[in-house]
């Protein structure tokens, strides 16, 4: 091993709380000068809470930061941008109607006398984008381009301030598999250039491609800091988990759905050429009764789109939807609930959680609108639902009247899977679930999803991760393009899937 | 609750799965809410303790309760109404600019019906509050139908409806001298003034209405994430065309009152610049303007704040022109008050979490 590269971030001893919670117990974190250090942990392992007090979002109660040497407590995320420490974040945090240009120079705009020189700052930005390898038009809306391609926009306005130190959290979580190669690309450029970087993932593909070093927390307290090529990958589940390896159990194995002897079970769901110009071009899909029908396919392949179709938050513009037989109009997501039918969003901010409500009410709020305004479900059995599903679902939170935004992210999408689980649902539509939580709660959730199957329960899993759509579905409909090119039973191996999405 | 352990203390830790009950932590909540504009009001009437002799001496003639504070009750009904009804607006994450016209329009109204047509005085106050309602309603339909944003949709009516009253009244001010419809605002029932009683009633109609039936948590979830509540499954449509439709009922509620008080019905010049009040006394009064959470008890609280200020001011005989800029520096002192991350700046408080 050659000798340590010197410290550039330095943090000592770090402690916060929340109310009820422990968030960072003498935590302890570095960061060296040229390196891509992983950071890693399960839900409310105190990741998040590290970075923005890093970031300046957070002060520290205990603890000290130095950034090259000197102490470094920043008050503000914009101070902690003057100090040299830059951050990308998990949600786009930009302005979705201004230019790219403005978005990447924005409170940085080249003036001349008060005034916004545009073209030098269009130029800057052009500039900033081909850092990435990246041609765009920075004249163009930031909303008209792809998430994706937004993410891109974010990292670039991330690395135009003189960064000392750039801290990405989960920059990965919407880009494919391709933008993925190109971000670590330039991950590996600027490490070498001497970046300190800090990369938050969920992805242990990622970490061992990319990074070089990896701190691993749990339960806000440090496990321990390691060489990424000296800790296998079994070691460090284990390592983030608390427990012993072994029992880290698989998801149940997913048999097919009909055995040779039993007939085939009754189908729940058929969708015959679904479509909606500039979203689905055609979709034929059917889910039987206790069947996970997994949907696969690129990002931007129409997997999202589909299921806005089939719970009724667009409007189809062709095609015919059958519930048990049934011709469907599937107007609005009442009519969908009303047919048994729930939507788990993979957009948890913005179409899943009433963030300043609490867990109680946010987990009883679909079970009441199926009641109605005026059969207000009494308080003593709201409080006994919650209760149930806290536990059930093993939500880590102080009690049912907490906020449901202070939350993590992996126990907020546990509670909206209770809000409709609480509905007992003849077919669950998931959207990601797992996007944006750790390994642990991912187990959790596609063991889940296996016992729902047991249950009776149809499911309907989308997921940009196809390993874990294998897993879980005994069939797979795989869509490009925003049409279905393919559907696979039985032996369901990746390269099967690979080959549909591949061929011309 | 089953037989678990609720109720102990402050749950020390999180516990992993575990979730204890404390009972009544969202009525505490609840209760913190109003903690602030009613300190606001407390340091309000003790300045008057002071400053304003005679402020608190209450006497009683003919059974009648008499004084200022009586007289604050009085006169701040219909900013009190308006609140009410502008609180579950702004929850929904709108806002009805169009209440003081609509009270202008309510007033018209029955003073015509009362003393051309002679209808009998319930009939009226029915079909006046059923109109107010269906305009109301329509500036729902215009915010939840068509999507307009709710304060451009009720300053079209803000500006027209003022119109629309003229029109009913031809541009005269109609006077009248019906019993009952002078009861209204000037009576007494129970050795208290009849507004004082309609207010406590439409606050407790208003408050059963939204907590004992779900239409408070649809509200609540509806003005935190409008989208994630439709996809729930909650009717966010109709939920905002009724708070619309609510707000101008309480607005033609006011109307009624206003014209009552001065025994005619002036659509020039009843309810002007009554609808900023309003807003003023809901955001006093603890529910924020983006929507979500909100406080009926607040609102009320901020309406008598802003009442009591005004009186004051009439006590200490400052000029009516002037009388915005106190107003203003109350409003901003109060909202300030209530600021967490201010207070937790001053530490008065300590910090209790990341946002709260």
């Amino acid at each position: 091993m050659h000798t340590p590269s010197p410290e550039r971030l330095r943090a000592r001893h770090l402690g916060k709380s929340f109310p009820g919670v422990t968030a960072l117990d003498d935590v302890a974190f570095t960061l060296r000068t040229g390196e891509i250090h992983a950071l890693m942990g399960e839900n409310g392992a105190g990741k998040s809470t590290l970075i923005k007090i890093l970031t300046g979002v957070y002060r520290a109660e205990a603890g000290t930061i130095e950034l090259e040497g000197r102490p470094f407590s920043p008050a503000s995320p914009r101070e902690a941008e003057a100090a040299g420490l830059s951050t990308v974040y998990q949600e786009v945090n930009l302005i979705p109607t201004l230019s790219i240009a403005e978005n990447i120079l924005l409170g940085r705009q080249p003036r001349r006398m008060g005034l916004v020189q545009w073209g030098a700052m269009r130029r800057q930005a052009a500039r900033a984008l081909e850092r990435l390898g990246l041609e765009l038009d920075v004249r163009r809306e930031l909303r008209s381009i792809s998430i994706a391609l937004q993410q891109m926009v974010a990292i670039a306005r991330a690395l135009d301030v003189q960064a000392r130190v750039l801290i990405l959290d989960e920059p990965t979580s919407s880009l494919d598999e391709q933008e993925c190669q190109a971000l670590f690309t330039i991950m590996r450029r600027l490490r070498d250039q001497g970046l300190a970087m800090a990369f938050v993932t969920h992805f242990l593909d990622q970490v061992y491609d990319v990074s070089d070093r990896i701190t691993v927390l749990r339960n806000g307290r440090l496990v321990g800091e390691f060489a990424t090529d000296q800790l296998p990958r079994l070691e460090l589940i284990g390592k983030m988990l608390g427990r012993d390896v072994s029992e880290f159990a698989p998801a149940p194995d997913a048999p097919p759905a009909t055995g040779a002897d039993a007939p085939p079970a009754r189908i729940f769901l058929q969708a015959r050429d679904l479509g909606r110009k500039g979203a689905v071009q055609s979709v034929d899909l059917s889910v039987r009764q206790g069947e996970v029908v997994g949907l696969a396919g690129l990002l931007g392949s129409g997997r999202t789109e589909t299921a806005r179709l089939l719970f009724g938050i667009d409007a189809r513009d062709h095609g015919s939807l059958e519930v048990e037989g049934q011709p469907a109009a599937m107007r609005s997501p009442r009519e969908a609930i009303r047919r048994g039918l729930a939507f788990c969003s993979e957009d948890r901010k913005t179409e899943g959680l009433a963030p300043n409500l609490s867990v109680r009410e946010n987990l009883v709020l679909a079970m009441q609108a199926g009641r109605g305004a005026l059969r207000r479900l009494p308080r003593a059995e709201q409080q006994q639902v919650a209760d149930h599903y806290i536990q059930a679902l093993h939500i880590k939170t102080p009690d049912a009247e907490t906020p449901i935004r202070n939350l993590s992210g992996g126990n907020q999408q546990k509670v909206l899977l209770a809000r409709w689980l609480a509905m007992q649902p003849r077919l669950i539509i998931l959207d990601e679930p797992t996007r944006g939580i750790d390994v642990g709660a991912k187990a959790e959730i596609e063991k889940l999803v296996g016992s729902l199957r047991e249950r009776g329960l149809s499911v309907l899993f989308i997921s940009s991760e196809l390993d874990e759509v294998l897993r879980v579905s005994q069939r797979v409909v795989v869509l490009r393009d925003r049409r279905k090119v393919g559907e696979l039973e039985g032996e369901l191996d990746e390269q099967r899937v690979l080959n549909l999405i591949a061929r011309a | 609750m089953s037989g678990s352990t609720p109720n102990k203390t402050e749950p020390a830790a999180r516990r992993d799965g575990g979730a204890s009950v404390p009972a009544g932590r969202a009525r505490d909540a609840a209760w913190r809410r109003v903690l602030w504009p009613l300190l606001s009001l407390g340091v309000l009437l003790l300045f008057n303790l002071f400053f304003a002799p005679g402020f608190f001496h209450l006497e009683i003639k003919d059974g009648h309760l008499y004084g200022t504070l009586v007289d604050i009750l009085n006169q701040g009904s219909k900013t009190m109404l308006l609140a009410i009804g502008m609180t579950l607006v702004i929850a929904s994450g709108g806002v009805d600019l169009s209440v003081g016209s609509i009270m202008a329009i309510a007033g018209a109204a029955a003073a015509i019906l009362v003393t051309q047509a002679a209808w009998p005085f319930l009939l009226v106050v029915g079909v006046c509050l059923a109109l107010c309602a269906l305009i109301g309603a329509g500036n729902g339909a215009l915010v939840a139908l068509l999507g307009m944003q709710p304060i451009v949709a009720t300053l079209i009516l803000m500006v027209a409806g003022r119109g629309v009253a003229m029109l009913l009244t031809d541009g005269q001010i109609i006077t009248f001298d019906r019993p009952a419809f002078v009861f209204l605002g000037n009576g007494h029932f129970l050795g208290v003034p009849f507004t004082a009683t309609i207010v406590a009633t439409v606050l407790a109609l208003t408050t059963l209405l939204t907590r004992r039936t779900a239409v408070g948590l649809f509200l609540e979830a509806t003005g935190d994430n409008e989208t994630a509540s439709r996809f729930c499954g909650v009717p966010t449509r109709a939920i905002k065309v009724l708070v619309y439709a609510f707000s101008g009922t309480c607005a033609g509620v006011a109307g009624l009152i206003a014209a009552s008080n001065i025994k005619a019905a002036d659509p020039s010049r009843v309810g002007e610049m009554m609808e900023l009040d309003a807003i003023f006394a809901v955001v006093v009064g603890g529910t924020a303007l983006t929507g979500g959470r909100f406080t009926l008890a607040g609102s009320v609280i901020g309406a008598l704040l802003i009442q009591t200020l005004t009186t004051t001011m009439y006590n200490l005989g400052m000029p009516p022109a002037i009388a915005p800029v106190p107003k203003a520096v109350v409003v901003v002192l109060a909202c300030l008050l209530q600021s967490d991350k201010l207070r937790s700046g001053l530490r008065i408080r300590r910090t209790r979490g990341g946002a709260a």
